[in-house]
């Protein structure tokens, strides 16, 4: 799919998530917003998955370890027909399984997330068995940037290094924001990029917004026995411009009115399942 | 007497099956030695994960491999797993249900000497309180190895806790080993003792004691903490007495999952030994046993002291 439309597209899935959060009364619309470009990549060029077949055993693996930017992802499932559309109209409801952070009863969700920094851990453990399996999926992994203070994150970036699993990619959505302030107020990460290839992975800033240079990046991809850290440089609440680059829209919900406004700025004229 | 470490028992067995099984995995934190996985990484190295110690990573890899298909066995002393990264148990593996074995060693106060740290004695409370989880504390080598067969097959997560030192034997010859079911080892009508892991060989011992008195208790081998046997101890209830054993704090293991069923099926008389809500003694297992009666002696004379002799 070319960049154009899959930014058109990202800006669609943004729409449903603020439809969504304005709903259900809650959610993380920052976060939310700011991956979308990445997820949107990733789900309609590079993946390899089955919507019909979400168990296909040879799929490309994808967890959400900031897994509290579910609405955005539970759309572009839904987009891709994993589970009807309609559905997204259950987001929060009690009852319904799609609930406030990814659950693997969700179809195409492999686990669950949402405690921070257990993403990366379970995705060492996948491409670890596509290397011992000699199979050929490749497994990604998204983390928000304040997840990165978990020390967990940095027990499975020694693994995926010490194991060479070229397989593997850790993308961060690097908002510079985390919901007390900005992350080098709350816990320094600078110098960032240093530090994952100090852990011995193969490092590259990107914004994560340039749809195109993100195509690139992966199609351009070579596994050269390290993993690959991809540093997402974004903006948190992206596409609404009342909201863009404010802590307090961590998980502020839109009103009514807002979401009018949000659909006016991202070009789109609704959503079709609401 | 025969004795054997269950661990050991454990590890042989595994070796054996995955032989034959390349699904089955061993995943470890640096603690090949301490489990005896050294055979098993040396002949099976593509089986086998080191992870060093990292027990968050290694419960959080072992469900990304359950997620491939494979079936891990993840496997370091209980003191970590079931605190260090209780939430990668909690999240990972039960919440998600992926497909893997916890296998803490050195359970209880194996390590009785290295001190509260390496004391594992809130494992069994914490893993009850994690839905979806089966708990299993084998009572000796032999039951570990049809324990391990079972686990090999079955699809569903699970800490099992072992521990470290060689214990008497408790089966010999044919052993009964259905999971969920416990086995009922003695019977008697004046008290029955419940107990799980590697305090049932002393609650045999105790049932012994007491019968040289002319007092006959039933003793139950409760080897599966969840699936609880419930008929089990309603049957045990009958005695009209009710006494459990654990290597394990006095709160929420064996002792409370009995006195859970009992206060809303069947209210019985109940005594519930265990290790006291204390840091505990330090010394050799056979010391801080000896010191808070968690003896054939000391269980017997608690017994006693229930029954007002």
């Amino acid at each position: 799919m070319d960049a154009e439309q899959i930014a058109r597209l990202a800006n669609q899935r943004r729409a449903d998530a603020i439809t969504m959060i304005h709903r259900a009364g809650t959610g993380h619309t920052g976060g939310a917003l700011s991956v979308l470009d990445i997820l949107s990549v990733l789900y309609y060029d590079i993946l390899r998955v089955r919507p019909e077949q979400p168990l296909w055993e040879d799929r490309d693996r994808f967890l959400l370890s900031k897994g509290h930017s579910v609405e955005g992802y539970l759309a572009l499932l839904a987009d891709l027909g994993f589970f009807p559309k309609e559905e997204l109209r259950t987001f929060s409801v009690a009852g319904s399984r799609l609930i406030g952070h990814p659950s693997n009863k969700t179809p195409g969700v492999e686990v669950c997330t949402g405690a921070l920094g257990h993403g990366l851990p379970v995705g060492v453990g996948m491409a670890l068995a596509a290397k011992r399996l000699q199979k050929n999926y490749r497994t990604f992994v998204v983390m928000g940037d304040g997840e990165q203070a978990e020390g967990s994150v940095w027990e499975a970036a020694m693994a995926g290094a010490h194991y060479k699993l070229d397989n593997l990619f850790a993308m961060i959505d690097r908002n510079g924001l985390q919901i007390s302030g900005s992350t080098e107020q709350v816990m320094a990460l600078e110098h960032f990029h240093d530090k994952w290839a100090a852990f011995g992975w193969e490092v590259t800033d990107v914004d994560g917004h340039d749809v195109g240079a993100l195509l690139d990046y992966f199609h351009s991809a070579k596994a050269g026995g390290k993993p690959h850290c991809l540093i997402c440089h974004t903006v948190k609440a992206k596409g609404l411009p009342f909201a863009e680059n404010q802590k307090d829209w961590h998980h502020k919900v839109p009103t009514a009115e807002q979401v009018q406004q949000g659909y006016k700025a991202l070009g789109v004229e609704g959503v079709s399942w609401a | 007497m025969k004795t054997e470490a269950v661990r050991m028992a454990f590890t042989k067995r595994l070796l054996e099956l995955a032989r034959e099984d390349k699904a089955l995995f061993a995943v470890a934190t640096d603690s090949r030695g301490s489990v005896t996985l050294g055979d098993f990484a040396s002949e099976l190295p593509t089986q086998f994960v080191e992870c060093g110690i990292a027990e968050q990573d290694a419960i959080g890899v072992s469900a990304g491999l359950a997620n491939a298909g494979l079936r891990p066995f993840v496997c370091g002393p209980a003191c970590f797993y079931s605190l260090r990264s209780a939430e990668q148990v909690k999240v990972d593996v039960a919440y998600s249900h992926m497909n893997v074995k916890i296998m803490g060693v050195s359970g209880g106060v194996s390590y009785g000497a290295l001190g509260g740290t390496h004391h594992a004695t809130q494992d069994i409370a914490l893993m009850r309180a994690i839905p979806g989880l089966e708990i299993f504390l084998p009572a000796d080598g032999p039951q570990m190895e049809k324990l391990t067969d079972y686990l090999a097959g079955s699809g569903e997560p699970a800490y099992v806790r072992m521990g470290r030192g060689a214990v008497p034997t408790v089966y010999e010859g044919e052993v009964p080993f259905t999971p969920g079911k416990a086995n009922r080892l003695a019977a008697g009508q004046d008290a029955a003792l419940i107990a799980c892991g590697e305090m049932v060989y002393p609650a045999l011992e105790a049932a012994k004691r007491l019968g040289q008195k002319g007092i006959r208790v039933s003793v139950y081998d409760m080897h599966t903490l969840r699936p609880l046997d419930e008929a089990a101890v309603l049957e045990a209830a009958e005695t009209g007495l009710v006494v459990t054993v654990e290597e394990h704090s006095v709160h929420g293991g064996l002792g409370g999952a009995v006195a859970e069923v009992l206060a809303v099926k069947k209210p019985t008389q109940m005594r519930i030994l265990g290790l006291p809500d204390e840091w505990l003694r330090s010394g050799a297992s056979a010391e801080v046993f000896a010191h808070y009666g968690l003896t054939g002696e000391g269980i017997a004379a608690a017994v006693l002291e229930a029954m007002g002799q």
